[in-house]
Parts: structure tokens; sequence; C-alpha cells
């Protein structure tokens, strides 16, 4: 199956600080993929990076296809089409994410016409038909209205319908829920996962919401300081995580089904870009962490299990034995 | 929305009703207009019968109540030189100031403005850098010193503008550009930090990923959402149209407002200088009225909450 979008070697600086180190990430027609790892480590730069929307002050090189086409170097006029229409992006503060002063019924439109070539009656009927798919009850009643007389709920979901707008290939969700409240959060993860299905669209769940990914995702993407350190299957990441940073963001989140233990968040904080360590980024985290990985980073290679991994004393790959198996955490479903 | 017009309307009223009190105050409080008039060697009788003529024997309290009732019925007082209605000297001077302020505050929004944004959308460039600087070289410059600056190029050395009066456009030329100088540089700078500020927010990123095109981005989702704070600058701007134009009008000797102010305060004409106050307080309250009704107009999220 060919990829839809392949990233090789992806490297983001800003003001001469390099803050990805060589990104290489392929997103498959219709799958979900989920990017997860703690603040700053690059998920949000990855995407923002690939279509082009950093700040001039950033310094991007690498590849980036997008099925026949190239983005990286593309004249601004195809990255526009691009935007939105074959990619499109929805971020995670939906209430300053749309403009306070234009009404979300225009800002809909808009998108329609410049993807679908929609405009007038044709572009609002097709309007309101989305905001009716995303939830949004009374859509004529509602078309009017501006931003802030929608909740953060809402908003997010009019920022979904304005991504649908272009009929996309593929949808970045970055942080889509962070900033809701519990029970708007699993609607809103609902719907999303409800509308990869109805239309085929592959979509990238950027979280740091374990729980949210492994509910939506077939595959998900561990970054760490700038740089993959483990990928794979959704189950196989869950069952058995063998980078200790993986296993350690999985031993933070709080387990439902047996035993209550007390959580255990990774010790230390994330480096800061400027000051990286020699070694493995993780090593000064890290409980298995021998002399090798302060001196020498690991790359990352692709196991046997099919999962890519970039540790030099990962944890074991044999399924541990009934009684130490890690349990299945919240909102893991099988 | 009716609410919150009647408030602003309070307001207004409350500012001009201010500005007045403290125009009567001060003025009496601060030299006497018979002294100043008639000279220190007149008799006792004369000055007695001058300050009773003009109601100045009268308590401070009683003057105002007079004051305030002749206002209201329209009767703004006489000149206490030539007995000619304050209310005509003054807005005899009105149009020689606009033909001042006018073309300077045209000249402050189609420079500044457009200079702000440019820089911002090119922050860190030589030009941003150049606005900036400019900017920063015309509102630290005094406007008497820019004046005498352009007299002495303009005037002086290359003889191609008169150095002062009215007449031609050509005499309007220099203290129009002297008068804008100063408010060139701030609406540069004020317009380069609104739009720098805009285009930093989420939405704008919003746009772009959605694949607006980047001068729809400026102009659809940027310039709508920068004239807020723009439109407060401006609005000052336009309030002071009648006030501004006080040290350049003496530096060009320009027969407007500013100029019949400063000879009127040295006389102590009460009634003119009142007059002139008022007007200053009533356009500057109006401008900033004009600019609340806008902010709801620009902005939904100022607007009261109609009634669902
Ligand atoms: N506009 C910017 N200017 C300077 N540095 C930036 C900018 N955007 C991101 N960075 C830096 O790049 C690094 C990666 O940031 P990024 O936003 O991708 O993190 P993230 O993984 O998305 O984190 P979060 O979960 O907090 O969103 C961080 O160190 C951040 O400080
Ligand atoms: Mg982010």
């Amino acid at each position: 199956m060919t990829n839809l979008v392949e990233i090789r070697d992806l490297r983001v600086a800003f003001d001469g600080v390099p803050v990805l180190h060589g990104i290489d990430l392929d997103v498959r027609p219709g799958e979900a993929l989920g990017l997860v790892g703690e603040s700053g480590c690059g998920k949000s730069v990855t995407w923002l990076a690939a279509l082009g929307l950093l700040p001039s002050k950033a310094t991007v090189s690498g590849r980036v296809r997008l099925g026949e086409t190239d983005l990286s170097g593309a004249p601004r006029a195809q990255l526009e089409q691009v935007r939105g229409g074959r990619i499109a992006m929805i971020f995670q503060d939906p209430s300053s994410a749309l403009n306070p002063v234009l009404k979300v019924g225009r800002q809909l439109c808009e998108a329609l016409k410049l993807h679908r070539g929609l405009t007038g009656a044709p572009a609002k009927a097709e309007a309101l038909r989305l905001m009716d798919l995303v939830g949004i009850p009374d859509p004529k009643g509602r078309f009017a209205l501006y931003p802030h007389e929608f909740s953060g709920g809402q908003c997010q979901r009019l920022m979904i319908a304005m991504a649908l707008a272009g009929e996309p290939d593929l949808l970045i969700a970055d942080e889509p829920t962070t900033a809701l409240d519990a029970t708007i959060q699993a609607q809103i993860l609902d719907l999303l996962a409800r509308l990869r299905a109805e239309m085929n669209m592959a979509t990238v769940f950027i979280s740091h919401d374990l729980g949210a990914v492994a509910q939506v995702c077939e595959r998900v993407c561990v970054m760490y300081a700038g740089r993959i350190v483990e990928q794979g299957e959704v189950g196989l990441l869950f069952d058995r995580p063998r980078h200790p940073y993986t296993r350690g963001l999985f031993d933070a989140l709080p387990r439902l089904d047996g035993p209550r233990v007390p959580l255990v968040p990774i010790r230390g904080t994330v480096p800061d870009p400027r000051n990286l360590p020699r070694g493995c980024a993780f090593a000064p985290r890290c409980a298995h962490a021998r002399d090798f990985c302060h001196s020498e980073r690991p790359d990352l290679h692709r196991q046997q299990d099919g999962r890519a991994l970039a540790c030099a004393y990962p944890l074991p790959a044999a399924p541990a034995t009934q009684d130490t198996a890690p349990a299945r955490r919240e909102g893991v479903h099988s | 929305m009716i609410a919150f017009v009647l408030v602003r309307l309070f307001r207004a009223v409350v500012t001009v009703l201010a500005v007045m009190t403290f125009a009567f105050v001060v003025l009496r409080m601060s030299g006497d207009p018979a002294q100043v008039l008639m000279g220190p060697d007149v008799p006792q009788n004369v000055v007695d019968a001058f300050r009773a003529e003009w109601g100045l024997d009268a308590p401070l309290w009683q003057q105002y109540i007079s004051y305030f009732r002749e206002i209201l019925s329209g009767d703004f007082g006489l000149s206490m030189r030539d007995r000619s209605p304050a209310i005509e000297l003054v807005l005899e001077r009105v149009p020689a100031t606009l033909q001042l302020t006018i073309p300077a505050l045209l000249l402050k929004l189609c420079i500044g403005i457009p200079a702000g944004i440019y820089a911002a959308l090119h922050r860190d460039s030589a030009i941003d850098r150049g606005v900036i600087f400019l900017a920063i070289l015309g509102f630290t410059i005094p406007s008497f010193v820019m004046g005498l600056v352009l007299v002495l190029i303009f005037a002086v050395t290359l003889h191609a503008l008169p150095s002062g009066g009215i007449g031609t456009w050509q005499h309007a030329l220099l203290p129009a550009i002297t008068m804008s100088i100063g408010g060139i540089g701030i609406l540069a700078r004020f317009s380069r930090s609104a739009m720098i500020e805009v285009m930093g927010q989420p939405y704008i990123r919003t746009a772009s990923a959605k694949g607006v095109r980047w001068h729809d981005v400026v102009r659809g989702h940027a310039l709508p959402n920068a004239a807020v704070p723009i439109v407060t600058i401006v609005g000052f701007m336009v309030g002071s149209v009648i006030s501004g134009a006080v040290v350049v009008e003496t530096i060009f000797s320009w027969p407007g407002i500013g100029r019949l102010l400063i000879v009127s305060v040295a006389n102590r004409d009460l009634a003119v200088v009142q007059c002139i106050l008022l007007l200053i307080a009533a356009v500057m309250v109006v401008s900033n009225l004009v600019v609340d009704l806008l902010y709801g107009w620009l902005d939904p999220r100022l607007r009261a909450q109609p009634a669902h």
C-alpha cells in the first residue's frame, strides 16, 4: 500500500536551536496514527513544518511528500491548495482558533469556496449540513453567530466542520480535546472516530492523553525531544512497550482494572532543546541507562515484531508472564 | 444595545460638565480680568463698575449657576474685549483650524497606518527597522522644534514655501506637515504592534491552515482584528482636531482656534476661553462616543448581548 504522506529526515530549528532532529514518518491512506510525547517534544512542529505554517524564524529541512506532490519547497500557491484541501489541521484551543470578529457561517463558507468552489446558497446549504454533521444544534439559527457565542466544545466541532469542508485526505488533530472537559472530550473523540470511518479520511491524532490515543488510533508514534523513539501498532506498544520512555508514559496513566497502585510519573523533566544531553536524550531520566546511553545515541531500528525502536537497552521483547504483564489501561478497548 | 448607548451618553455629559466646571473655577481663581484688561493704574471705582457689569462681584457659586443657566439657554456670553458674542468669535476661527488639522489627520492615517502594517508584516526587515526609527524620531521631536526645522529648510533656505500666515494652500503645507509628524510616528508604532499581536493569534494560523491565501489572511482575518486597537488611537486624534493646533498655529501665525485660545487666556477673556474649552471638550467627547460605537461594530464580543 502506498503511503499518503511520507516525511523524511524533517529537521526544524528556531533561531538556530534545533527542535526536530530528523523525523521519518509515514501516514497510510485512511489510517489513524497517534503522535504522543510530553509537552515540547515537537509533535505540533512536525506538522506545522510539513504544511509550511511555521513562522519565518524557523529553518526547515527534509522532505515531505503527499502522493505525487513534494511539499518541501513547494511554491506558496501549491501549499495553499494542499492546506485545508488535502491536509486539514485542527488545533488545541478551539475558542481562540476561530476568528472572533467573523461569523462562524462565513468562516465555514470561506473554506467551501476555497476548496470546492461553492458560493452563495449552495455554500450555505453545505455549511449547514457540515454543522449538523458535527453535531451543532440548530445550525440555521446559529449560522450567523460569532465564535464567542459558542461553547469550547462547540467551537471544536466548528473547527472540525471547517476542516471537513475541503474533504481532506488527512486530518491532523493537534490535541483537539486538551482544552475541553472530560465529557466533551469523549464526545469529540467519538465524533472524530465516526467521521474518519464515514469519510475514509486518515487522521493524525496528536495528544499526551494515551487513553484517548488508544481509543482512536491504530498505530502510535512516541516522540521525545525532537525524535521518534518508538513506533508501532497500538496493541503492541500498549501491551509490551520496549522503550523505557514509552513504558514511563504508560506507568503514568491511571489503571482502571487490576490492583490500585500509585501512579508513577516519569522522574525529571524534558531537556531544554538548547542544552540536550550528548547521548540518548532520555538517558538522564532513564532507570535502565548505562554508560553507553550517556555517550552514544541509538538510532531508530525496525524490530522483528514490526515496531521501530531507538533504545540500546530496551525492555524485554518476550511476552511477560501472566502476573507481571502490564494490565490493560483505561481507554484501551480490544 | 440601548443601555450601552445610554451609559456612554451619560459618561459623555459628565465629562463635558467636568471640563466646564474645571475651566470656570481655574479661570476665575488664577487672575483678574479687570486687572489684565485695564492695567494696574485704574481707579478702584472703575474696576468695581467693570466687575459689577460682568457679574464678577457675585460669589463664585452664583456666577457658576448663572453661567450654566445662560449656557442652557444658548447664551455663551460676550467677549470682554469687543463685546461681540463669544461663540461667534470662536466659530469664526474653526475653519482656519480645520484647514490644518484635517489635512494633518489624513496624512497621519494615510502614512502612519500603512507604514505600521507593512513593517509588522515584514518584521525585522530593513524597512521595518527604518519605520521604527522614523516613528520614534517623529514622536520624540517636539512639534515646535520640528516646525522651526521645516521653516529653516523650506522657507528660509529653499524659499519654496511661506513661513507663516494664511492664504494659499502652500501656506497650509508646512504647518499641516509639522502637525502630522508626531501622529504618523505614533500611529505607525501602534499599528505595527497591533498587527504583530494579531498575526501571532491562533485564528490566523487557522486561516492559513485552511488554505486562505496570504494576502487574504492579512486583509480578511488580520486587519479586522487589528482595527479595534487602531481605532482607539485614531479616535483620539480625531478628537483633537480642534485642540491639537495650539503650538503649530502659534509658530506659523495661523489665525485659528489655538491662537485665539492663547490670546484669550492671556487677556482673561472669560467667555471666549470657556467657549473654546467647551468646544474642545464636546469634540473629544463626541469622537470618543463614536469610537465606542465603532468598537461594538468592529468587535462582536464588545457588543452588549442582545436578548435571545
Ligand atoms: N514559534 C516558535 N518559536 C520558538 N520555538 C518554538 C516555536 N514553536 C515551537 N517551539 C519549540 O519547539 C519545540 C517543540 O514544540 P512543539 O510545539 O512541537 O511541542 P509539542 O510536542 O507540540 O508540545 P505540546 O504538547 O505542548 O503542544 C519546543 O521546544 C518549543 O519550545
Ligand atoms: Mg503542540
